[in-house]
């Protein structure tokens, strides 16, 4: 049984190290690609953690939809719309590194002492369990407005999109 | 007995450093597409955060997923218009810098 522990405490810490990797290598990589690369891998180390906090559907969802479908997204956006030398130089421009890690550092202090100070206690009773038919019906009982308006949502953002993409109304004209 | 992975802070921190990195490749990156890179880094950590308390502290642990659910959806409307808002300033300026963005009619 302690075999069993140990194994899946070293791989929650395969995982942790997998989304810190993907993100060090996603803010810093000199070529776009390797960013987009560093965040599907970040991302699929996320997908390790929502395992571990008990919901196997948004681990599968968290596979399919981040690095499915956003990060192939990215790598068309990169694919597309720049020069290859742009790729390569677009991320060295940056001179305000110092302001970054001033902002990031202090952030990082002020949540940090928030939530060392903060005391969290669980539920006195549970209702529902992790299972698969009680989100559902979460999502489509209680949630409905807004399960229907983020489709609204998602309709509207894909029509912009395409609109974005092919240069609006006077494309036509021309 | 290792019991890390069974502790509200650890997911919490995992978080929080996430956000952070998140917000460090915002401010430094200088083109849109680190920053929208950067951007999914932070809405990752605030989905962490969700998940970490609905496992831990609350009552009924289906909210916490749908609303994991909803954000993953909000961020693939966004990757998708930032995407072809990154295709459309770059055919009409020719670059990807966001300082060089200033007229609004060009």
């Amino acid at each position: 049984m302690t075999a069993y522990v140990f194994i899946a405490e070293a791989l929650f810490f395969a995982f942790v190290v997998l989304i810190f990797m993907g993100a060090l290598l996603a803010v810093h990589a000199r070529l776009l690609m390797h960013a987009v690369l560093g965040l599907a891998v970040c991302l699929l180390g996320v997908a390790g953690i929502y395992f571990y906090l008990g919901s196997i559907f948004l681990t599968m969802m968290q596979i399919l939809i981040y690095v499915g479908a956003i990060c192939i997204l990215m790598v068309f956006g990169v694919m597309v719309g720049y020069t290859p030398q742009e790729i390569a130089e677009s991320n060295l421009k940056g001179k305000n590194r110092f302001l970054a890690l001033g902002a990031a550092f202090s952030g990082f202090v002020l949540l940090l002492t928030a939530l060392l100070r903060a005391t969290f206690r669980p539920a006195a009773e549970t209702v529902g369990d992790f299972s698969l038919p009680w989100l559902g019906e979460t999502l489509l009982y209680r949630y409905c407005l807004a399960f229907e308006l983020i489709s609204v949502v998602l309709l509207a953002a894909i029509i912009g999109a395409i609109i974005l993409a092919t240069g609006g109304r006077e494309t036509e004209k021309c | 007995m290792l019991s890390v992975s069974t502790s509200l802070t650890t997911y919490l921190v995992i978080a929080l450093v996430l956000f952070v990195m998140g917000i460090y490749g915002m401010v430094r990156h200088r083109s849109f597409m680190g920053m929208l890179i950067s951007t999914e880094l932070i809405l990752c950590g605030a989905s962490i955060n969700f998940m970490a308390f609905n496992r831990f502290v609350l009552a009924d642990p289906a909210t916490g997923q749908v609303f994991t659910l909803f954000i993953m959806g909000i961020a693939a409307a966004e990757a998708a218009i930032v995407v072809s808002f990154i295709l459309a300033v770059y055919r009409t300026y020719r670059t990807d810098d966001p300082s060089a963005v200033q007229d609004l009619r060009h």
